[in-house]
């Protein structure tokens, strides 16, 4: 069973539309990255699997409707939206207790056991901890709930780089395995890199990029191309071309170069992975390579 | 209605993972110590203004000493008891007026309204929790101060009379405080409960609904209403019904006549008579149908 199944998932407030007929589909056991510009629709769509807004089409969580089931939903789903969500006033202590009281997948000692390898004091109130020690507390909560899937929106927003890797690094480390789902969206894509397994474009309210992360590796290449092989080197039609330091990088999609131009690559210069960054700025950067992009993903879609 | 599907979903979920039930009465009561953690007013501003009261009667008292003949002797032994008792009604009143504003809007005004439906806690049952402040938690609360005021005051009384040479024995013997505690429970419950009901469940309502400035909101139809009225038909009975509800005027509750307190030890219960009035169960009926519609907003507000 998908973790989360979606079809043809729409939401439009009075005078724009938030999602115009999302398909998704998230097995148990991924990371999915929800990547988009401001006003894209992440959160929209996070907050329709959350069963936080209503919506129009088909959407399962783990088997469930959200938005007739949250309350139940909520034993197996965490979330965490960003810094700003725990109320202020409470304290450390009160958020252990209320978790404990509430949650039937909570397990208070290994939430004690996270908050002691922090600096927070039990008899703090939220009011009182920095930024980062507010994110450290709520992470530390939602770990100690053996959720099936955890939903971040930006979590790590306005934290400094120190918090915002060791926050991916307990959650890859401390909490993650085989049978929990995490799907997180963020702009700040260079941190996650390495800790998804499948990443999502999202723009104007619909995907408009999807691959796994092996795919990513196997399938786009980053050329940076020495000067005078630039004309050959266009001639195969890169999705998108960039300058840095006087040269020209080039970045192919696999999948539409014959064999040939793909041993080609080798000899325009160094060849590497692109970041999720430069893919993001590829699909997004031009309009009309947004298209082919739907295009060509769909034909994917179709055969396989 | 709910409960009753809340029961079915939650006996399939039984089944299939059996340790994540936790019963709704105690998720309720955490609930409500949610409440009471958040809005200390509800018992810091009674017990702050029993403080103050008592001062104030200890003061007098004592200066009482050196004036003969002692008033707490005279007929008008009870009236200090009685202004106890009010203080802390109206105390009741305004601190639920200014809880009911807030209640439903402070969780959206500081987005934590997102924390709170990330807990597997249903719309209804905060709602109810919340209802229960007004409507159970604070006239206990306002009882059981004012009952130990009173205890306080007649201790300091007899050590007052004691030091004046009077009669501690007829002191007692005129302070009838079992039946005027039984009486001032009643009275609570019947006429700061039950009575205004429906004007609190309004204030939650709009709590729930406004963006912003809810005391505005919730008391611009009633000043609309009331001002119709007196233009067109040039009575105030829209006014004085709304006005008698919040300030528990109540008929049928007991025999007393208009210039005697409700805890009068000459007061005469008549249950049966306020029970059997339609303007109870009216009153009632409106308040299920606004808290029936709070808990229908909360599920459709997102933060503001």
């Amino acid at each position: 069973m998908a973790c989360i199944e979606a079809r043809g998932l729409r939401k439009a407030y009075s005078t724009t539309i938030a999602l115009d007929g999302v398909d998704l589909r998230v097995e148990e056991g991924r990371i999915l990255g929800l990547i988009g510009p401001n006003g894209a629709g992440k959160t929209t769509a996070l907050h329709a699997i959350l069963g936080l807004t209503p919506y129009q089409g088909e959407l399962r969580v783990l088997g469930r409707d959200p938005w007739a089931e949250r309350d139940q939903l909520m034993r197996d789903v965490c979330f965490i939206a960003d810094v700003a969500v725990l109320p202020r006033w409470i304290r450390v202590s009160q958020a252990l207790d209320y978790f404990a009281g509430v949650h039937p997948r909570f397990d208070r000692a290994k939430a004690e056991g996270f908050l002691a390898k922090t600096t927070i004091r039990r008899g703090s109130r939220v009011r009182e901890l920095s930024k980062g020690m507010v994110t450290q507390l709520h992470l530390a909560l939602v770990m100690a709930i053996d959720a099936r899937l955890l939903v971040l929106d930006e979590p790590t927003l306005g934290l400094d780089i120190l918090y915002r890797k060791q926050f991916y690094d307990s959650l890859l480390n401390d909490y993650f395995d085989r049978n929990r789902t995490i799907v997180v969206a963020t702009h700040q894509v260079e941190e996650i890199q390495h800790v998804l397994t499948d990443l999502m474009f999202i723009d104007r309210g619909r995907i408009v990029f999807e691959c796994s992360m092996e795919e990513l590796e196997s399938r786009y290449l980053e050329v940076t191309v020495h000067p005078e092989k630039i004309a050959v080197a266009r001639a195969l039609k890169p999705m998108h071309e960039r300058q840095a330091i006087g040269r020209s990088i080039l970045l192919f999609d696999l999948m539409t170069l014959d064999k040939v131009g793909g041993q080609q690559l080798a000899a325009f210069g160094d060849v590497r992975t692109p970041g999720i960054a430069d893919l993001f700025v590829a699909v997004m950067g031009n309009q009309s390579v947004v298209a082919q992009g739907v295009i060509t993903q769909s034909v994917i879609n179709h055969v396989s | 209605m709910s409960t009753q599907s809340n029961a079915m979903s939650e006996s399939f979920q039984a089944q299939s993972a059996p340790p994540a039930i936790i019963p709704v009465t105690r998720v309720l009561y955490w609930s409500v110590r949610r409440e009471l953690w958040e809005y200390r007013s509800i018992y810091v501003a009674p017990l702050a203004v029993a403080a103050v009261a008592l001062f104030a009667f200890c003061l007098s008292s004592f200066l009482g000493i050196w004036e003969a003949p002692l008033r707490l002797n005279q007929a008008h032994a009870q009236a200090p008891f009685d202004m106890a008792a009010g203080l802390m009604m109206l105390t009741g009143i305004v601190v639920s007026v200014f809880y009911c504003l807030d209640a439903l809007h402070g969780e959206r005004r500081d987005r934590s309204i997102l924390f709170w439906k990330s807990m597997p806690v249903s719309d209804a049952t905060t709602v109810l929790a919340k209802a229960s402040i007004p409507l159970v938690i604070l006239p206990l609360l306002i009882v059981a101060i004012a009952l130990a005021m009173h205890w306080i005051m007649l201790l300091v009384s007899s050590a007052v009379v004691l030091a004046s040479g009077g009669s501690v024995a007829t002191l007692w013997a005129n302070s009838s405080f079992l039946r005027t505690s039984w009486l001032l429970l009643y009275h609570v419950l019947t006429s700061h409960a039950l009575w205004p009901a429906p004007v609190y469940c309004w204030l939650l309502l709009v709590s729930g609904w406004s963006r912003r400035a809810p005391f505005l909101w919730a008391a611009l139809p009633v000043i609309a209403i009331g001002g119709v009225e007196q233009i067109v038909f040039h009575t105030w009975h829209f006014a004085i019904l709304v006005g008698g509800r919040l300030i528990g005027a109540t008929p049928h509750v007991a025999s007393t006549s208009p210039d005697m307190f409700p805890t009068d030890p000459m007061t005469h219960f008549m249950p049966g008579s306020f029970l059997s009035s339609p303007g109870l169960w009216i009153g009632l009926a409106i308040a299920a149908v606004f808290l029936a519609a709070a808990v229908r907003l909360r599920r459709y507000r997102e933060p503001i």
